[in-house]
């Protein structure tokens, strides 16, 4: 009794290969449809509504001010112009929130290990206290509560007679470029070339000789001589605008306003606390040994955390570090709660409500973010790859 | 048919779903209707204007116009949800149709009844653009205010206006924009800015919530004309109509001395210009698909325009503001409705 089993062939639907493609096309003619009918719904309700579309406004005189712009602007320039000045707005907060964020969490992140008890602890309660108050309620605190508290412009706090610090912020003396201050900026070039070079031989005699060279008071010496020999040559070709009390406010100088003040501040000090959790758990990841073994070689605990803790530790902060930075930057467009003219607040605020083309601001705005985003990540990973473990 | 028939499952849910997207886009008035109820946007509180009280319920003129349009299209004033709107917010929350119709001192300019797509309906009140200061400032007039710090909410007419009062002047701006009055107006107390600027109505309705109301005066300029009136989307001319007509029936129900109170009273009354406006001669309501009566239901549960603006913000209220330019056309203001024929 054999018979032989032919088992008939499958149908075609029941083959693992042909059902992976099929999946794949449907999800592929699924998502291209679905944007489809959105952009085309869209498109139907906006002429539905009889709402203008299209970029063309951007090149439209804007008609309002904007208390703070690094680009030159007036209530004549255009709408475009807004987007630029709000951009490098939200860029100059972030930027400074970085920077700053970084060192204080740094900071905060080795104090945390401090074997100085009061020292670990009052990081432990900076951190727990921080991170866990929510962000805008700490930039409403800094704007309506603490800088709000300032005194008035003719009251102001007088610093030097050089600055001055009010409700309508920090004032400071603007430098005032003359001819013949471009040769102390190709001097101060020449100096940042010949401390390249400087520490690169210092370097390699080490390696050669296992000598030191003062490389630090030598570079500085480089840096900050040169350049004032050249300052004095050239006669000093630079002056200081100091702010003046005319009418209402002071006018000329440079003046920091106490809404990118508060925002800045609660930015680095929200951000700072996450970033000293991150350099902890670093510091902690790499393993106890390599202490005591630097230890046993005689170098001291400073050179010991700078020379091999933290370039260990630096593997597995920066990931993290990296997501932290995006954060911010994000979080950076709370200013518009408290009217710092960021990209959120002017332009897809302002200007928005303005023209009322609503999805043409947001669509710019989201797709800014999105690359600035990208492009932290894209830094942060080449700096990553540097510092990552390498193996053989 | 066949052809649909041969394409993917996906496709024909694409297809489906953007006649669900065309059908959307049917008429405003149906939709409400089935509803039950009228979404309305206001501020986020302006006294007088549009403003919750204790118990959250809302008053003011703004307020009270949506409780008209509620009146004339259900018999029944109460038909209305409020939505308060900051000024960034009101007009994307129109033309998305998140509300049927905003209500929220907001001016009447070329740009919004065309390009963003809107239809403004009438004009609620005529107002102007204004500054508030602090008396110890001791400015007298808005020519004096080169280099000022001046805080301006964000997104409105006030704000371009104000640009262009400081640059025809050849005067020093620092201007601060916040989303909302109220950050506006505590800035102003904190002296953060010198002085506050918006329409003048606005004005005298933040100050009686600063703390020290008296330290603040109102200068003399008026920058700008601010006619300011309920807006509703394009595309649908019945709801338009309604919405027109509910303050046109205030504004007539005042010029021939109807009240809320003596409504009943009139219908008896000989003259064919009240009988006409309140459905006891002709059908005034077919035309424009409502109850016969409906223009005697607004007058009745909301009053004539004078009565809305009294109590509201003129002499029986805390604002006090005199009519002015709101009093009707034939005692000096601008107040004028066509008429009921």
């Amino acid at each position: 009794m054999t018979t032989d089993h032919v088992p008939a062939k499958p149908p075609f639907w029941n083959n693992p290969q042909i059902r992976a493609v099929a999946f794949q096309v449907v999800a592929l003619i699924a998502t291209v449809a679905f944007g489809l009918y959105i952009f085309t719904n869209t498109q139907a309700n906006l002429q539905r509504l009889g709402i203008a579309s299209g970029f063309d406004f951007l090149s439209s005189p804007a008609g309002f001010d904007i208390i703070q712009s690094l680009v030159p602007y007036s209530a004549a320039s255009s709408y475009g112009q807004v987007f630029l000045v709000a951009l490098f707005n939200t860029l100059l907060v972030s930027a400074l929130g970085i920077i700053l964020a970084t060192l204080l969490g740094f900071g905060i992140g080795v104090a945390r290990l401090s074997k100085n008890w009061l020292i670990a602890r009052l990081a432990l309660v900076y951190i727990e206290t921080f991170r866990n108050i929510p962000l805008l309620l700490q930039i409403f605190f800094w704007y309506f509560a603490v800088l709000r508290a300032m005194p008035s412009p003719r009251q102001s706090l007088n610093l030097g007679d050089a600055a001055f610090l009010n409700i309508r912020g920090l004032y400071l003396p603007a430098p005032q470029f003359e001819a013949g201050f471009g040769w102390v900026l190709a001097t101060l070039g020449i100096a940042a070339i010949l401390t390249t070079l400087l520490v690169r031989w210092a370097r390699q005699r080490q390696m050669v000789t296992g000598q030191q060279f003062p490389v630090v008071s030598a570079g500085l010496a480089l840096l900050i001589g040169l350049p004032l020999v050249t300052f004095w040559l050239t006669g000093s070709p630079l002056h200081w605008q100091l702010p003046e009390l005319q009418g209402f406010n002071f006018r000329g100088g440079w003046v920091i306003i106490p809404e990118m003040a508060s925002l800045l501040l609660a930015l680095t000090i929200y951000t700072a606390a996450f970033i000293a959790e991150i350099v902890r758990a670093g510091i902690q990841a790499v393993s106890h040994g390599q202490t005591e073994a630097s230890f046993s070689l005689g170098i001291n605990s400073g050179k010991t955390l700078r020379l091999i803790i933290l370039p260990q530790a630096l593997r597995v902060i920066i990931p993290p570090l990296t997501n932290q930075y995006l954060n911010l930057t994000k979080n950076s467009s709370l200013a518009a709660a408290i009217g710092y003219p960021d990209l959120v607040s002017s332009f897809a605020g302002t200007v928005l409500n303005q023209t009322g083309q609503a999805i043409e601001c947001i669509v710019i705005t989201m797709a800014v973010y999105l690359s600035i985003s990208l492009l932290i990540s894209l830094l942060m990973n080449l700096y990553n790859r540097r510092v990552a473990l390498v193996e053989r | 048919m066949n052809r649909i028939k041969t394409l993917t499952a996906v496709a024909a849910a694409a297809v489906l779903l953007t006649t669900a997207g065309a059908a959307y886009a049917g008429k405003a008035l149906d939709a409400i209707k089935e509803r039950g109820f009228i979404k309305c946007g206001v501020s986020d509180g302006l006294p007088g204007f549009s403003y919750a009280d204790e118990k959250g319920n809302y008053n003011g003129i703004d307020v009270d116009v949506c409780r008209a349009v509620a009146a004339a299209v259900f018999g029944d004033a109460a038909k209305v949800k409020f939505t308060p709107l900051t000024a960034k917010e009101r007009l994307t929350a129109l033309q998305s149709g998140e509300i049927d119709v905003l209500s929220r001192n907001t001016t009447w300019t070329s740009s919004r009844d065309s390009a963003q797509g809107l239809n403004f309906t009438g004009v609620t009140y005529y107002d102007g653009q204004g500054f508030l200061v602090n008396k110890k400032l001791g400015v007298k007039s808005a020519k004096q205010l080169d280099g000022a710090t001046v805080c301006v909410q964000a997104g409105t007419t006030t704000e371009l206006n104000l640009s262009d009062y400081f640059r025809a002047n050849k005067m020093k701006l620092t201007p601060i924009s916040y989303d909302k009055s109220d950050e506006s107006a505590k800035s102003l107390e904190a002296g953060r800015c010198d002085v506050l600027t918006s329409d003048q109505s606005q004005l005298y309705a933040q100050r009686i919530k600063l703390a020290k109301p008296g330290d603040y005066i109102v200068l003399p300029e008026v920058i700008s004309k601010e006619p300011l009136g309920p807006v509703v989307r394009h595309g649908d001319d019945e709801w338009f109509d309604i919405v027109k007509w509910a303050l046109f029936v205030m504004v007539n129900a005042e010029e021939m001395g109807i009240t809320s109170k003596n409504v009943e009273e009139m219908k008896k009354s000989a003259n064919p210009d009240i009988k006409r406006l309140l459905g006891v001669e002709g059908d005034k309501g077919k035309d424009f698909g409502l109850a016969n009566d409906w223009m005697a239901v607004v007058i009745k549960q909301v009053g004539n325009y004078g009565e809305v603006f009294n109590r509201n913000v003129g002499a029986g209220s805390d604002l006090k503001i005199e009519r002015g330019l709101n009093a009707l056309w034939n005692q000096g203001g601008l107040q004028y409705a066509p008429p009921v024929r």
